[in-house]
């Protein structure tokens, strides 16, 4: 770990003009995946800027119908919500889906958005890693690639977002709003994180100095037809090899409104709108399923070890949408 | 009786409360701290270290390397440790040589443990890279007998019948290969070394070790030193499985750092660096069964190929298992080793006996397929009454009483034959069962005992507690033999300046320390007696030991009415503050040779199969042991219910992954080498059957440590067959493997 300065900021704009001022500083919230970053030498803040006593943890119903949920709320308190329970159960089911009680007290919302791949090749300093030190190469393209991504995945990198929390958020639309040097704005979720293409080094489209301060989520919370898949290796406390977020809207026996993303798979929470189209209009049904499940692997490419991802998300699409159906919560 | 209780560990509150202390958490005024640094190629060499940066920080006191480390003992045979396998022992910063990934190359020390670990990450090891081998496919045809040397290990033995020829001409044959992957043992405390320099200079060492008498042996014969320069203290362990059978490197490069800088030093391990130390070898093994249409094996070849590194014959028993389980005519075992560009393997509990039972009671399960048996009725039809591999019959074995018991527990009767046959609502429901098998050893211990006229106790002997419940189990075991009450015993353990113990392995702790135990409150009976025998108008004259109990804090005749004499009476009388004995017990080698003497179980398991996700859950556990005498059923369930858990691990879960292009284990955390966590752990019920031995040891006790794993893996894999119709043969089962 290298020596770092350390900065309570006192509110949001001062938070924001000394990430501004110094651009190898980082925000800490939790440190749940940061400081263990910084204990590995994958990252070397120059400073932390500790965001903790910013005034960023309510939880708080938008006159539109929507829900607005500050930066700081932990995951845990997220989960739990009354209002998230009732009216978003996918993501109160996702958040639950992850890591594990301790951490998710720890964990804050805008930080989970922030987490970093769990890449065996990225969090080993002694190795390459185009993400972690641009140009130095990707073992894991030719080594050890079962967790890495099917999908949108490039050359430079092959990662997968670790969140579970971030698949929810995909599949519901929201909204992350931001506080920057030049001043606030909005970023559609599908927008928020990237792709690796030739950069795999940026996670997301923050621009410097950007701090996250809510995430909105809109009046539709599909709360009667959602479902949180996870498929990974052990029944509590491993990462997604795939997931499946599936919400639906039902009207007379059709699907009058669908989303679905996928976890596990790509570097970024996976929604393709083109599936979603799929089984809009349409009655619910396994053959349908199933078609939307090999749609979304339409470009899919395995690596080797992760070729079963292919297989894996085809099934666990079927199976989330039957839940969503169901209108219950993960087998 | 105070043995086959189920008492609370005794050290229970000092581990919870934190009173306990570990390797790492000694300290002394003087302390500085040592970070590792370790290389990331698997062959090569060492260009040059560049350590300017890290050494010009303040309070940054020397980086170590093969360039400034002293010359130490020379002969391979200095550096070779109680139970290291033949070959040339891996010496710290010796040369510029690097022979595995994660091979330590420097040790930076500083005032504090956060500098160490900052100045570490400064330190540039250019290297200069040659072409290493980490597949073990390719290195199959080089396959050697091991190396002679290592403790332990016998070789298969010499074939019986014609195995291929009635292989050949079986009614019925299976023959199938199995493979599971380099493991790691991954105990909660890292390996950690804190070595404390006295003022004569002389090193008292806090080491993270199963055997304390090993690493102060090797300090002393790799430095250069005498015995009584050296002291090892170790009360507490956090789990080894046998990664601390040998030292380990940091034990060298704390000692080294320590005598240089003539401060005490502390090193601990990253859960990373735990990576770079021993594991279980992956292992390849072939087992073609041949048998009669009734089941009867005719017919049962073993051959096996374990990793071990270029520099050591790592070796195990890992076939003559299959010689002694089941009755048959012909039998063929082999084992090789094969050398990788990896670190040595070291053993993991069960050493040979869990990578062999995988294999054979996998293959059993696949014969019974074939043949439309039962495989409990398979393994009864087969049932051995003796060892017919060395002529002799065994000292016990109840193991049939596993089988019974264990399948009534289990509700084993109501298990459909057919693959795929049974379900529970959309899930594959599958039953499976394995057998287990460990040797039951005894190793010399010497043990000493202090009885004060206060009525306390105190004995001691320099094992370890690696959290089987030694100090519980030999407490227990003095309490009884001078009737009293176990809060009036102490026992100490972990100490080279204790009575001299086995290596803290091989489930022969109970064993082996319990008899010196038992040998030296049986000193402390006899002195008593005597004394009592003095007394006037003692009941005790002309009386031997057989004719008295000791009990309730007296002595008393067995049978008669007179009045017990306190054993505190009985010491002022003979004006005695205090009565001392020391004791050996050594194994009745004349005895034990003429018979075989192993611990059994039977694993009878349900899982659950998610077929269309290749998910597998464990519903449930049922473990009948038979390892002997239980000296206490509390801590007794904990040790099987340990090893089921890892054997869970094994079979579902655990892979060291290898980069074969880096020749680099990459999963190298807790976060990405999945070990069992409580959502994958069900009920797990274990019974321990009745079984009487007085060959093993004067305790009738076997030994748990090892048993409890051995056959889990089997259990399970042939538990999913049962499910899914699927066998799989490479641990672990993952969900790719059933899509």
């Amino acid at each position: 770990m290298n020596p770092f300065g350390y900065t309570r900021a006192g509110d949001v704009a001062e938070a924001v003009r000394t990430a501004a001022s110094d651009g190898a500083a980082q925000f800490i919230a939790g440190g749940t995946n940061l400081v263990d970053l910084m204990k590995e030498r994958i990252t070397a803040p120059s400073r932390l800027i500790d965001i903790t006593r910013l005034p960023l943890r309510a939880v708080e119903s938008l006159p539109d119908g929507g829900l607005k949920i500050g930066a700081l709320v932990s995951n845990h308190d997220l989960a739990y919500h009354p209002e998230v329970v009732a009216r978003y159960p996918l993501l109160s089911q996702a958040i639950l889906a992850g890591a594990s009680p301790q951490l998710r007290n720890m964990a804050s919302t805008g930080g989970n958005l922030l987490q970093r791949t769990r890449c065996y090749y990225f969090y080993d300093a002694a190795l390459p890693c185009n993400k972690r030190a641009p140009g130095s190469g990707c073992p894991a393209l030719a080594g050890v690639n079962r967790i890495h991504a099917i999908l949108g995945a490039s050359e430079q990198c092959i990662a997968v977002h670790p969140s579970d929390m971030c698949v929810a958020l995909a599949a519901l639309a929201a909204t992350v709003h931001v506080t920057g040097p030049a001043g606030s704005r909005t970023i559609e979720f599908a927008a928020f994180h990237r792709l690796p293409g030739d950069t795999p080094e940026r996670d997301t489209n923050l621009q410097p100095g950007e701090l996250v301060t809510a995430v909105e989520l809109p009046r539709q919370g599909f709360a009667a037809h959602a479902s949180y898949l996870k498929v990974r290796d052990r029944h509590s406390y491993a990462f997604a090899l795939v997931s499946v977020a599936a919400a639906l809207e039902l009207e007379d026996g059709k699907i009058a409104e669908a989303r679905l993303a996928l976890g596990g798979v790509a570097h970024k929470p996976w929604r393709d709108p083109t599936a979603e189209d799929l089984l809009r209009g349409r009655s619910p049904d396994d053959a349908l399923f199933a078609r939307v499940g090999e749609h979304l692997v339409r470009d899919a490419r395995g690596r080797g070890h992760n070729d079963f991802k292919i297989a894996l998300v085809r099934r666990a699409v079927v199976r989330a949408l039957q839940q969503a159906v169901a209108g219950g919560s993960q087998a | 009786m105070t043995t086959g209780k189920p008492h609370d560990r005794v050290d229970g509150r000092a581990k919870v409360t934190g009173q306990a202390r570990y390797a790492g958490e000694f300290s002394a005024p003087d302390l500085v701290h040592g970070v590792v640094v370790t290389t990331a190629i698997a062959r090569g060499k060492i260009v040059r270290i560049d350590a300017a940066e890290a050494l010009a920080l303040p309070g940054v006191l020397q980086v170590f390397t093969h360039e400034n480390a002293p010359r130490l003992a020379w002969r391979d045979r200095s550096w070779r440790d109680m139970v290291a396998p033949g070959g040339s022992p891996l010496r710290p910063l010796h040369d510029a040589e690097i022979q595995f990934s994660g091979q330590p190359v420097a040790l930076v020390v500083a005032e504090s443990f956060e500098l160490a670990r900052h100045a570490a990450g400064l330190v540039v090891v250019v290297v200069e890279a040659a072409p290493h081998q980490t597949r073990l496919a390719e290195v199959e045809a080089e396959a050697h007998e091991p190396a002679r040397g290592k403790k332990g290990y016998t070789p298969p033995p010499k074939p019986r019948g014609r195995a291929d020829e009635a292989l050949a001409a079986a009614p019925v044959r299976v023959e199938a290969t199995y493979e599971h992957p380099a493991l790691h043992h991954n105990p909660m405390e890292p390996h950690a070394t804190t070595v404390v320099v006295e003022a004569d200079g002389n090193l008292t060492i806090h080491d993270k070790t199963q055997g304390v008498g090993n690493s102060r042996d090797y300090v002393c014969k790799v430095f250069g030193l005498s015995t009584d320069q050296v002291r090892v203290v170790t009360p507490f362990v956090g789990g080894g499985f046998g990664s601390g059978l040998r030292p380990q490197y940091q034990l060298f490069l704390a000692v080294l750092a320590a005598r240089e800088l003539r401060r005490s030093v502390r090193v601990v391990l990253t859960r990373q660096q735990m990576f770079t130390l021993g594991y279980r070898p992956w292992t390849r093994q072939r087992v073609a069964l041949g048998a009669e249409r009734d089941g009867s094996l005719r017919a049962l070849v073993h051959e096996a190929v374990g990793n071990t590194s270029r520099f050591e014959d790592y070796c195990e028993n890992v076939v003559p298992w299959s010689g002694v389980l089941y009755e048959c005519p012909n039998t063929r075992l082999e084992y090789g080793v094969a050398p990788l560009d990896l670190y040595t393997p070291i053993d993991a509990r069960a050493p040979g006996a869990v990578t062999g039972l995988w294999a054979l009671e996998s293959a059993i399960d696949e014969l019974a397929d074939a043949l439309d048996l039962d495989p409990l009725a398979l393994r009864l039809r087969n049932y051995a009454e003796e060892d017919q591999d060395h002529r002799r019959p065994f000292s016990s074995k109840a193991l049939r009483d596993c089988y019974r018991e264990g399948a009534a527990r289990f509700g084993w009767h109501r298990r459909s034959r057919a693959p795929r046959s049974m379900r529970a609502g959309p899930l594959q429901i599958g039953w499976g069962m394995a057998t287990g098998i460990w040797e039951a050893q005894q190793a010399p211990s010497q043990a000493k005992a202090l009885l004060t006229a206060d009525g306390r106790l105190h004995v001691a002997s320099a094992s370890g507690e690696i959290g089987p419940g030694t100090y519980t189990i030999m407490s227990q075991i003095a309490a009884e033999q001078l009737g009293l009450p176990i809060a009036a015993v102490r026992f100490e353990l972990g100490d080279t300046a204790l009575p001299p113990a086995m290596i803290q392995g091989g489930s022969a702790t109970a064993s082996s320390v319990g008899s010196a135990v038992l040998a030296v409150c049986k000193a402390l009976q006899h002195s008593l007696l005597k004394l009592a025998q003095t007394m006037p108008d003692s009941p005790f004259a002309g009386r031997g030991l057989d004719d008295v109990v000791f009990l309730d804090r007296g002595l008393r005749l067995r049978s008669g009415t007179a009045d017990a004499v306190p054993i505190a009476a009985i010491m002022r009388h003979a004006g005695l503050g205090s009565l001392a004995e020391q004791a050996t017990a050594i194994p009745d080698m004349a005895r034990q040779s003429r018979y075989t003497s192993n611990a059994h179980s039977a694993v009878f398991v349900e899982v659950a199969v998610d077929e269309a996700l290749g998910t597998v859950t464990v519903k449930r556990v049922v473990s009948a042991v038979a390892g002997g005498r239980i000296l206490n059923p509390k801590t007794a369930r904990s040790q099987i219910l340990g090893g089921v858990v890892w054997g869970i691990g094994m079979a579902l879960e655990e892979h060291s992954m290898l980069d074969h292009g880096l020749g680099r284990f990459v999963n190298h955390n807790l976060g990405e080498y999945h070990v069992p966590v409580h959502a994958d752990v069900p009920e797990i019920d274990v019974l321990f059957v009745e079984e009487r031995d007085d060959v093993v040891n004067p305790l009738g006790v076997k030994g748990l440590g090892e048993i409890g794993i051995v056959g889990v893996a089997a259990a399970i894999a042939n538990a999913v067959f049962h499910a899914t119709g699927r066998r799989i043969r490479e641990l672990p089962i993952t969900l790719d493997k059933l899509l």
